[in-house]
This record gives C-alpha cells, sequence and structure tokens, in this order.
C-alpha cells in the first residue's frame, strides 16, 4: 500500500474552507471573546489586538497581533484560529503559520508592508484568505496562492454597503464571463490583469474558483443574509459582535441568519431583542485616506 | 431515490453535486420538516461544534436518530463522523450516540497537518482511494458489530460501516471518485455498487 502522506497541498488548503462555508468568522481580542464566539456556533475566529473599528478610531500603524495574545486564544478553543498578516508582510507570514494558525488573512484592515506585492503564498502550508473588491482582484490573489477570498466591504464602519458593491461586482463579473466569447476573453483577462487560464477555468466552471466569503460591514442577522442570498459562502463579522450591546445574542443570531438566510420568518425571529447593533459609520462619511478596501489591490 | 444532506452548515453543496452527478436526488436538510421522505442521509464536513448547536437548537437530533432506527442510511464526513459518534474525547460538541465507536477530534493536529493518502477501501474493490484529511478526526474505540471499511498504515480506522451507517475521517465528495457515494447510494436502497462505474465531473467548491 502507498504510504506518501501529503501536507500543504492546495486540495487541502482551500477544502478547509470549504468545511467553513455556510459558517461565521468572529473577529476576537482575547480568549474570553473567542470562547463566547465558539459558544455562539462560530466556524473559526479571528484573533487580533483590535478590531477593526478600534484600528480605525486609533489610528496609527496596525500590525500582526503579538503572538502570546494569539497562542491564548488558539488554547482556548478548538474550532479554527485564524489571524492576520499585513499584505506583502510575508515573516509576519511565516510567524503566524510556525506559531500553528490555521488559516492567515493578508489583510487590508493591517497596514500594509508592500504597496507592490502581496505575499506568494503557495511557499506556505498554511492556507491564506485575501480580500477582494471584484472578480480580477480575486483572481490575482488566487494565482498568488490564495485558498479563500473574502469580498472587503469596508471594515469597522457596520455599513453593509460596500460589502454589497463588492459582492455584487464579483457576481455580476461571473454572470458577464459565462457568455463571453474566446476572442474577448482575451481582452477580459488583459483588463482584469488576470492569466487567460484562471480567466477561462473560473468561465468554464461558472464561479470563483475558491470559496468566497463576504466581510466588512456585517453588523445584524438581516446584514449577513442578505450577503448570503448575494452569492456569498458565508460571513466573517469583525466589528459587528463585539462592538454591539449584547455580543452573545447577537453572535448566536448571526450564526443561524447565515444557515437560514433563505427562509424571512426564521430571520424574523433570530432578529428580535439583540440589544444595540454597532454604532457605525456610513462609509461615505469616510474621508479617501481613512477607506481600507483601496489598498494594494 | 432521494438522499437528504444535512444543510446547517459545511460542505453540503459538494456532497449534493456528487449525489446528483451518480443520477441521485438531493436534498438540503434544515429543518426536522425537511427529512420526510428521504432514502438515506449525510452529515457533511464542517465545525462540528456549530453543527451541534444548530441541530440541537432547530430540533433535528430525534429526528435523525429516528431514521436510523427504521433502517434509513445514514452517513457523516469528518464532523459527520463525530456527530454519529457514541463518545468524543471532548465535552463539546455533543455527539448524537447513534455508531458505536469514540473518536477525537482534530486527531492529526492543526490545519497544516492536514493531508492526503491513498487507502484501500474494503468493498471498493482494489483500486486505491485518494482521501482528503482536514483537520480530521479518527476512531479510537470501536464496538463488536462495527466493520472497518479503511484504516491508517498505523492502524486507525478512519472509514467504518455499522448496519446502514457510515462513517469516514476524510472527504470523499471533494474528489470525482464518487465510489463511497455509489455504495452508500446502495446501502440507502438503490442501485446495487458497481466497481466499474466512471469517475464524475470535477468536483465543485460551491
Amino acid at each position: 500500500m502507498v504510504a506518501d502522506v501529503l501536507t500543504g497541498t492546495f486540495t487541502v488548503k482551500s477544502g478547509h474552507a470549504q468545511m467553513l462555508k455556510g459558517g461565521v468568522i468572529m473577529d476576537v481580542v482575547n480568549a474570553e471573546q473567542a470562547r463566547i464566539a465558539q459558544e455562539a456556533g462560530a466556524v473559526a475566529v479571528m484573533a487580533l489586538e483590535r478590531v477593526p473599528a478600534d484600528i480605525r478610531a486609533d489610528g496609527g500603524v496596525a500590525r500582526m497581533s503579538d503572538p502570546s495574545m494569539i497562542a491564548a486564544i488558539i488554547d482556548s478553543v478548538s474550532i479554527p484560529v485564524m489571524a492576520k498578516c499585513r499584505i506583502g508582510h510575508f515573516v509576519e507570514a511565516q510567524i503566524l503559520q510556525a506559531m500553528g494558525v490555521d488559516y492567515v488573512d493578508e489583510s487590508e484592515v493591517l497596514t500594509p508592508a508592500d504597496e507592490q506585492h502581496h505575499v506568494w503564498k503557495h511557499d506556505f502550508t498554511v492556507p491564506f484568505v485575501c480580500g477582494c473588491r471584484d472578480l480580477g482582484e480575486a483572481l490575482r490573489r488566487v494565482s498568488e496562492g490564495a485558498a479563500m477570498i473574502r469580498t472587503k466591504g469596508e471594515a469597522g464602519t457596520g455599513d453593509v454597503v460596500e460589502a454589497v458593491r463588492h459582492m455584487r461586482a464579483v457576481q455580476d463579473a461571473i454572470r458577464k464571463l459565462r457568455n463571453l466569447p474566446d476572442d474577448e476573453l482575451v481582452v477580459e483577462a488583459r483588463d482584469m490583469r488576470v492569466s487567460l487560464d484562471l480567466l477561462m477555468q473560473t468561465r468554464e466552471e461558472g464561479r470563483m474558483p475558491v470559496v468566497n466569503f463576504a466581510a466588512g460591514g456585517v453588523a445584524t442577522p438581516a446584514d449577513a443574509a442578505l450577503m448570503m442570498q448575494l452569492g456569498a459562502d458565508g460571513v466573517f463579522v469583525g466589528s459587528g459582535i463585539f462592538k454591539s450591546g449584547d455580543p452573545v445574542s447577537r453572535g448566536h443570531a448571526i450564526v443561524q441568519a447565515v444557515t437560514h438566510y433563505n427562509d424571512p420568518h426564521i430571520l424574523a425571529d433570530v432578529s428580535k431583542d439583540l440589544g444595540e447593533p454597532m454604532v457605525g459609520r456610513s462609509v461615505r462619511e469616510l474621508s479617501e485616506a481613512e477607506l481600507l478596501a483601496t489598498r494594494s489591490v | 431515490m432521494n438522499i437528504g444532506v444535512l444543510a446547517v452548515q459545511g460542505d453540503f453543496a459538494e456532497h449534493c453535486h456528487v449525489l446528483r452527478s451518480v443520477g441521485v436526488a438531493a436534498t438540503e436538510v434544515r429543518l426536522p420538516k425537511h427529512l420526510e421522505g428521504l432514502d438515506g442521509l449525510i452529515i457533511p464536513g464542517g465545525e462540528s461544534t456549530t453543527l451541534s448547536r444548530l441541530m440541537s437548537l432547530y430540533e433535528l437530533r430525534e429526528p435523525v436518530a429516528e431514521m436510523v432506527k427504521r433502517g434509513k442510511a445514514v452517513w457523516g464526513t469528518c464532523a459527520g463522523m463525530i456527530m454519529l459518534a457514541n463518545e468524543i474525547t471532548e465535552e463539546d460538541p455533543v455527539p448524537m450516540k447513534l455508531m458505536d465507536v469514540g473518536v477525537q477530534r482534530n486527531a492529526f493536529g492543526r490545519q497544516v497537518d492536514s493531508f492526503e493518502q491513498d487507502l484501500v477501501i474494503k468493498g471498493l474493490g482494489d483500486q486505491e482511494y485518494h482521501a482528503i484529511f482536514i483537520r480530521a478526526p479518527v476512531i479510537i474505540r470501536i464496538g463488536d458489530t462495527v466493520d472497518v471499511l479503511a484504516a491508517l498504515p498505523d492502524g486507525r480506522p478512519v472509514a467504518v460501516q455499522q448496519g446502514n451507517m457510515m462513517a469516514t475521517s476524510f472527504h470523499p465528495e471533494l474528489t470525482a471518485d464518487a465510489r463511497i457515494h455509489r455504495y452508500f447510494v446502495s446501502l440507502a436502497g438503490g442501485p446495487a455498487y458497481d466497481p466499474e462505474a466512471p469517475l464524475i465531473d470535477t468536483p465543485r467548491v460551491r
């Protein structure tokens, strides 16, 4: 019998994202929040020192979290633990991989370390998730080795408008692609700055080549269900849970909303009595410099 | 023939795709009423703590146990195996105690330790099966009436059958090799297993 064991393959990386589908990944800043998230039914937690709303409020340079804080979260829950590295900061990614983090988010929420290059993710055994605003950006990240994509939205605002814009952009591009003849596909690949092969594969399959979650601005069960109905495979909730009045109830409600996203009666039920949502900031009130989604695309 | 796939969370769409590719109707199951009229049920891969909570909350445990009692075929992959177990090494999640096996979650370590390996599976012919293990559980205790279909080289069972119930540590729904799905469909009362049946089209991501 062949006993060859393969680890770190793209299949096990992208396969892990497939197991997260239909689930909610919650930002947590300490072990106690991680336990609350697991109890609420999160499929994974994102360990970080400050949620995006606080990164916005505090300003300054946002970096990878302290490894001891990430380690404490890893020890406190049995569900997968994700953590963020700065865009292009492959050494932060190496550190996160060495610590046994289950997924690395190369995230625009942190201050980019490289404005030209993203991490070459094929070199890692740990899988990566990356943000996108449209299909071209998503496929560029997949070319670099991302095993999972999330639409960026605008993190830390509690305003879902950008998440909707980005998810619609991705879905519309895929719908358009399905009817595109070969000769026009060449031009499309050039405009999107992606390889023709990857674009052909995407057209053939009629979908993103990896799992695609929604992120950036989801604050209510209805927001989460909206993103699912628009075609998300699952939802990241950053500041929306632990910046709200009652994180336990809200987390639990958003988990149920993602499962039953097509059932308005259940959505009505789980949306009741959740206390105050996070305060939020309208994306339209943000200055150009405050936008996170436009970083390193 | 209509097989349900528990769709509260996890890679249920992949299982539905394989089932439909082998000519079987597939139904997503989120509520007890979706179980009516099904010939069998698959509990997919996903996060077992999440499955455990949502199965309790939406009262799916009893009707699934009822299906097993009535002799319907039920199969759990990865998190699904954990849910079918009699006992696991942790207090959370809470398994359904339907199969006489003990299971350890995340038995191989963290995601960086997830792996692919070829296995010989009893009843599927000589050709090896390419198995994908993702933060996989393993069976650490096995009851007298449970049959081991596949084990790792170190002897730990990763595919088992007990009557009309099956459990696999790995994810057949992520490959184009539909032999295990065909085998399960035969358990559920569908056409007899044909080891010569062709591969299906590429597996789906969603």
